[in-house]
């Protein structure tokens, strides 16, 4: 504690996805050492790094996230043995789909993380914050996607009218 | 509407220092469906707890958000007291702003805005929250133990000392398992089989402990506290009630084969007990060897038999019995021998000389290959065992001689990853101690060498008993042998002294391997079964490795002794006890509670891909047919068993059509979540 938080004109909101075994835990640890980070992160604590659906992480973007943080316990750890392979395979499959979709995957950071590890965690969350500050806002979905179907439905609606 | 109630904890000055918590009670009032809010100094206090139960009753509040400390330090508090006041315990959710945000944020205008922000979110989540009840499940309380050693052995005595139902099944025709190969034990030299035997006895005659020797687990089914076993139980041909256990069979039986209690070391009759302190004291017919059962021929046994017992004409046969835990104690085996193949060892970190088709042809065609005399511990056990084939006299497989001269080889196959197994053994350095002083004992002008690589000795008494080896005049070598060879009829044993850097040349009588513990032949098959994890040795894992020893990867099967890791007897008894208390632990209640944060099935939305069958980890997802009324069949289905869902919540992420949900973290409470997020950063 007692480092004296630096405001920037541009703050970013990042949304942590996390398992609660061992990264929700680390971020506790941080908590209990008076640690200190940035405090750009909200948490979303789930039992398993497995269960973070990519869709989670889409959602978070759409509701105007600027970066996504997904952890939990290194390989080999996980509570129920095998969960973290599956987020690990999900992380490397989604993501030429993410960049496809027009998420900028420099704003998606994976990273393990376990409950001993209050130091990873802030540094980890210190870090992605001063990148995904410098890489500026996330575009907007609503502001610059066109649903091409809707625009087409209203179209029709004022013809007939 | 949600009628929400938002509990914010000052926690003394913790929170309240960088966290305007009446701030944040303020905010919370303004939100969609919070109809009351508190700001308190300590909630989780009694007078805090009152305040909570109070506003549940007369506000009518049908889910509560606690802003506090980590869900991990009063999620359980708060559940509680909201079922005590009549609310559901998974209505209750907490913002963590302690840990997460108090204590790691100087900046009270941050610390204020981003505990409103959390505390949002979980407004949001909780509107989704459905109320959930425990699982109550049937308890068996009846327990299966796989093996008759003694793990299983001390798990059964203490478990039915404690009234309850014990069932044992033993491959073997009788309990003891390896211990009771056993001449005698470290670092106390107390005799094996006096401390085993009245163990086994006790086990026998307990009114509630069931013997299944000769028997095998065929199938496991079910899951904690609703186990379904089939045991097959092999013919024995010998009728068990009848038998008197008076020996005339097994001494008239005129054929002979290797024993494989003694090690191959002796022959023992086809119709057998595998020593003679065997419990139960019952003969079985080896059928693949007696000539009556393969060719109809001979039938001695049955005519010598006094009170009738031997009926040729017995099948095996398949018992189903239920229990409510499993405690597995297969045990160990040394590694199988690579000497007996090759007629004379070579160390592992050496290439095993590949030998020509005539070579083989040369060889020996029974029992041990050109080096006879070198033989590993279990065998040296037997040889130096008062009930052993020579009768506690150490005398040399080959020709009976007493040996002079007798080298012990240390660490053979283990800590070597390269040719044998990367760990280390941990018994060996304990028991070629023990050998070295039962030989000179027993010859008393015998010389007995040790090359070890190191000592390893921790344990009570374990140095002190290393010492006491040394000074009786073991003479121990710090090297590794490289390699046996024959020389006339001794065997030459050339290694290294590492301390001094000489060759050393040894010319033994007998040579005696510490080989490594490895787990069963067939320990794979039985974790399959069983349905517990094992590790690349074959060894089951434990669920955690410091905090849960015993348990297995899958509810209600537990693990003791050495199949779980290397272990001596002293810590093997320790686990298997360990065991039963935990046994106990799950039989103390009626009936099995299960927290409702499992996953379940909308069946009808499910279009079975089994996506979820492939990523549980617990095999807790069923396969079922559903059927209309008429009983036809309808479709096929995903169904969670929620005695064995761990809740982690795999299965949820996997579904493609969105029909399984885990309870407590659904993609509607977390979607909700997300949509709050986004409130003012300053």
């Amino acid at each position: 504690m007692g480092k004296k938080i630096e405001r920037h004109a541009f703050e970013p909101k990042i949304m942590a996805f996390v398992c609660k075994w061992c990264t929700y835990s680390g971020a506790d640890l941080a908590g209990t050492s008076r640690m200190d980070y940035s405090p750009n992160v909200r948490m979303v604590r789930l039992p398993c790094s497995g269960r973070i659906d990519p869709q989670f992480m889409i959602k978070a973007f759409e509701q105007g996230a600027d970066g996504v943080v997904v952890s939990g316990c290194h390989p080999g750890d996980c509570h129920y043995n095998e969960g973290n392979y599956y987020a690990r395979r999900r992380n490397t499959a989604f993501r030429e789909l993410m960049d496809f979709n027009g998420i900028d995957i420099e704003r998606i950071e994976f990273s393990w993380i376990s409950a001993a590890e209050a130091i990873k965690w802030t540094e980890v969350i210190d870090n992605f914050t001063d990148k995904v500050r410098e890489l500026g806002p996330h575009a907007q979905y609503s502001d610059d996607v066109v649903d091409p179907y809707a625009e087409f439905l209203v179209q029709k609606d004022r013809e007939t009218a | 509407m949600a009628k929400i109630g938002v509990f914010v904890c000052q926690c003394g000055n913790n929170i309240a220092r960088t966290v305007d918590t009446a701030a944040v009670a303020k905010d919370a009032s303004e939100q969609n469906g919070v109809v009351h809010v508190e700001d308190y100094k300590f909630m989780c206090s009694a007078p805090g707890q009152e305040m909570f139960k109070k506003a549940i009753k007369e506000k009518g509040l049908d889910a509560c958000i606690v802003a506090a400390c980590s869900p991990k330090m009063h999620e359980a508090t708060f559940r509680k007291a909201a079922e005590a006041a009549g609310l559901n315990p998974f209505k209750v959710e907490i913002a963590n702003i302690r840990e997460q945000c108090s204590w790691v944020h100087d900046d009270k205008e941050i610390g204020t805005a981003k505990s409103k922000d959390l505390t949002h979110m979980m407004i949001e989540r909780i509107k989704f929250n459905r109320p959930l009840e425990r699982y109550v499940m049937p308890l068996t309380k009846r327990t299966l133990i796989l093996g008759g050693g003694i793990a299983g052995i001390q798990a059964a005595l203490d478990l039915a000392n404690a009234g309850i139902e014990v069932h044992i099944v033993e491959r073997e025709p009788s309990l003891g398992g390896n211990m009771a190969r056993l001449s005698e034990t470290f670092p106390t030299l107390d005799c094996s089989q006096c401390i085993m035997t009245p163990k086994m006895v006790e086990v026998l005659d307990h009114p509630l402990i069931t013997v299944h020797a000769y028997a095998e687990l065929q199938k496991l089914e079910g899951f904690i506290g609703n186990f379904r076993a089939t045991i097959l139980q092999k013919a024995k041909f010998v009728i068990d009630d009848l038998c008197t256990g008076c020996g005339e069979c097994w001494e008239k039986c005129p054929f002979s084969v290797e024993s494989e209690f003694e090690m191959g070391l002796v022959k023992r009759p086809i119709i057998y007990i595998p020593f003679p302190q065997a419990v139960p004291t019952v003969p079985v017919i080896d059928k693949t060897e007696c000539p009556k059962i393969l060719k109809d021929k001979c039938g001695l046994c049955a005519q010598v038999c006094g009170p009738d017992c031997i009926d040729f004409t017995q099948q095996d046969e398949i018992k189903e019995i239920e229990f409510g835990a499993v405690i597995v104690a297969t045990g160990f085996q040394l590694m199988p021998n690579v000497y007996r193949e090759y007629g004379g060892w070579r160390p592992p970190h050496m290439t095993p000389k590949k030998l020509t088709k005539k070579e083989r042809a040369a060889l020996p065609r029974s029992g041990a290959g050109r080096l006879v005399d070198v033989i590993n511990g279990l065998e040296f056990e037997r040889l130096a065992s008062a009930s052993g084939p020579t009768g506690g006299q150490i005398r040399r497989p080959s020709d009976g001689k007493i040996p002079e001269t007798v080298v012990f080889i240390a660490c053979v196959g283990s800590r070597d990853c390269n040719k044998g197994v990367e760990y280390c053994s941990k018994i060996c350095c304990m028991y070629t101690a023990k050998h070295t002083m039962l030989y000179q004992h027993s010859v008393h002008h015998g010389k007995a060498y040790v090359f070890y690589m190191d000592i390893r000795a921790g344990g009570k008494g374990y140095e002190e008993f290393i010492n006491r080896a040394q000074n009786e005049g073991a003479q121990y070598i710090r090297g590794r042998v490289s390699r046996l060879s024959k020389k006339g009829d001794k065997i030459l044993v050339k290694g290294a002294d590492t301390l001094t850097g000489q060759a050393v040349d040894v010319e033994a009588d007998m040579v005696v391997l510490a080989t490594a513990m490895v787990p069963q032949g067939d320990a794979e098959e039985t974790a399959q079964i069983l349905g517990i994890g094992y590790d690349k040795h074959g060894f089951y894992s434990e669920q955690h490795p410091k905090l849960m020893p015993v348990d297995s990867s899958t509810g209600g099967i537990f693990l003791a002794g050495t199949c779980q890791g290397v272990k001596d007897i002293p810590e093997t008894v320790a686990q298997a006890s360990a065991a039963a208390s935990k046994v106990l632990a799950l039989f103390s209640k009626e009936e099995l509670q299960r927290d409702p944060e499992v996953a379940i099935v909308d069946q009808e939305k499910c279009m079975n891909c089994w996506d979820c069958v492939t990523v549980c980890p617990y095999l807790a997802i069923d396969r079922v047919e559903l059927k209309d009324r008429n009983g036809n069949f309808r479709k096929w289905a995903a169904q969670v068993n929620p005695g064995l869902c761990q809740g982690c919540g795999l299965c949820n992420t996997a579904c493609r059509s969105k029909s399984i949900e885990l309870q407590g973290y659904t993609n509607e409470q977390v979607y909700a979540q997300i949509t709050a997020f986004g409130g003012e950063f300053v």
